[in-house]
């Protein structure tokens, strides 16, 4: 299983409530900001991200779109 | 895999719902209120009656729901939302009402419309936001604020013997014969938000069925009231606010759960 999260970095507020939601700590704060002045969340470990979709799930401002494919092996 | 390979339309597992509007939320960065709005409007959707459904916003934080809820939506006056509710469900009875309310709306101002509604068993669905404080105005002691809780009103903490005990709304209605479904969830973590949303489509069910009012109240946070970052008020909450707020179904399908 293989994911991605798209962020809507100008509306995202930088509440970090989806760092800690992430099970496998692929979301960090970027340390630049946003029109309002935010530190907006962003992939840091794109590769461990699995799709769960938690990090959506718990975003206030439904800024988070998640992808996910199943890899064949 | 590169990461363009897995961000197509076909791979989309979660996206905000149309039922949302494209407005930013005028909330406090990690505000329950964006969560719960999200997740009532995901309800909405998936049960296919957004032209079906009327809400009714109140006075407080939440005063601007109409702009973000993308269904038709009516302004009550402070604490009076389950009276119009009331009305608009008694006018069209086969239309879905919900209201949508805080603790400073439903608990204090409109505690008789409130507790009166429910026990005429009006068949709407009444969503509680309880973060125990005024959020809006700056911060001030509501009725649901905690013992010893520092608020902008009571900055030494709340005293009991003075300014009387935190009010347990959803106990209280659950009393009432009226009431259908009656249940405390809240939206801090992913598991706690899939469970607020089942909640929230029990209570919609329930009033498909005309089986009377269901409440779902949202225990959340208020992290400028509460003077806190998004994540510690979380964490407060968790340790605080839950113990007194206990989680969980009190009434369903018209009994009460036994253990409350």
């Amino acid at each position: 299983m293989k994911g991605a999260i798209v962020v809507d970095i100008e509306k995202c507020k930088g509440c970090e409530v989806c760092r800690v939601a992430c099970p496998n700590d692929v979301i960090a704060m970027a340390h630049e900001v946003n029109h309002k002045g935010y530190h907006y969340a962003f992939q840091e470990h794109q590769e461990d991200c699995v799709g769960c979709a938690n990090c959506a799930v718990v975003c206030p401002d439904g800024v988070i779109t998640v992808y996910k494919i199943k890899l064949s092996d | 895999m590169d990461i363009k390979d897995i961000i197509k339309p076909e791979n989309l597992v979660y996206q905000k719902t149309p039922l949302m509007t494209d407005k930013p939320l005028s909330y406090c960065p990690g505000c329950g209120h964006g969560t719960a709005h999200r997740i009532l409007m995901e309800v909405i959707e998936e049960m296919g009656i957004q032209s079906e459904t009327i809400g009714v916003a109140p006075v407080g934080c939440s005063v601007l729901a109409y702009d973000f809820m993308n269904v038709d939506m009516v302004g009550a006056s402070h604490g009076r939302a389950p009276a119009v509710a009331t009305g608009i469900k008694r006018c069209w009875p086969e239309k879905f009402v919900y209201t949508y309310q805080g603790d400073g709306d439903l608990a204090a101002i409109g505690t008789a419309e409130t507790i009166h509604a429910c026990n005429r068993g009006e068949n709407i669905t009444i969503i509680f936001i309880n973060n125990g404080i005024y959020g809006m105005t700056g911060g001030q002691m509501a009725p649901t604020t905690l013992k010893g809780m520092k608020t902008s009103t009571s900055p030494y903490g709340r005293d009991i013997e003075t300014m009387g005990n935190p009010l347990k709304m959803t106990e209280l209605v659950a009393q009432l014969p009226g009431t259908c479904y009656v249940t405390r969830q809240s939206v801090h973590s992913p598991r706690n938000v899939r469970r607020a949303k089942k909640a929230i489509r029990t209570a919609f069910e329930s009033q498909k069925g005309k089986k009377g009012t269901s409440l779902v109240e949202i225990v959340s946070n208020c992290n400028s009231g509460w003077k806190l970052e998004p994540v510690a008020a979380n964490d407060w909450m968790v340790e605080n606010m839950f113990p007194f707020f206990p989680l969980g179904d009190i009434k369903v399908d018209g009994k009460l759960v036994n253990n409350q």
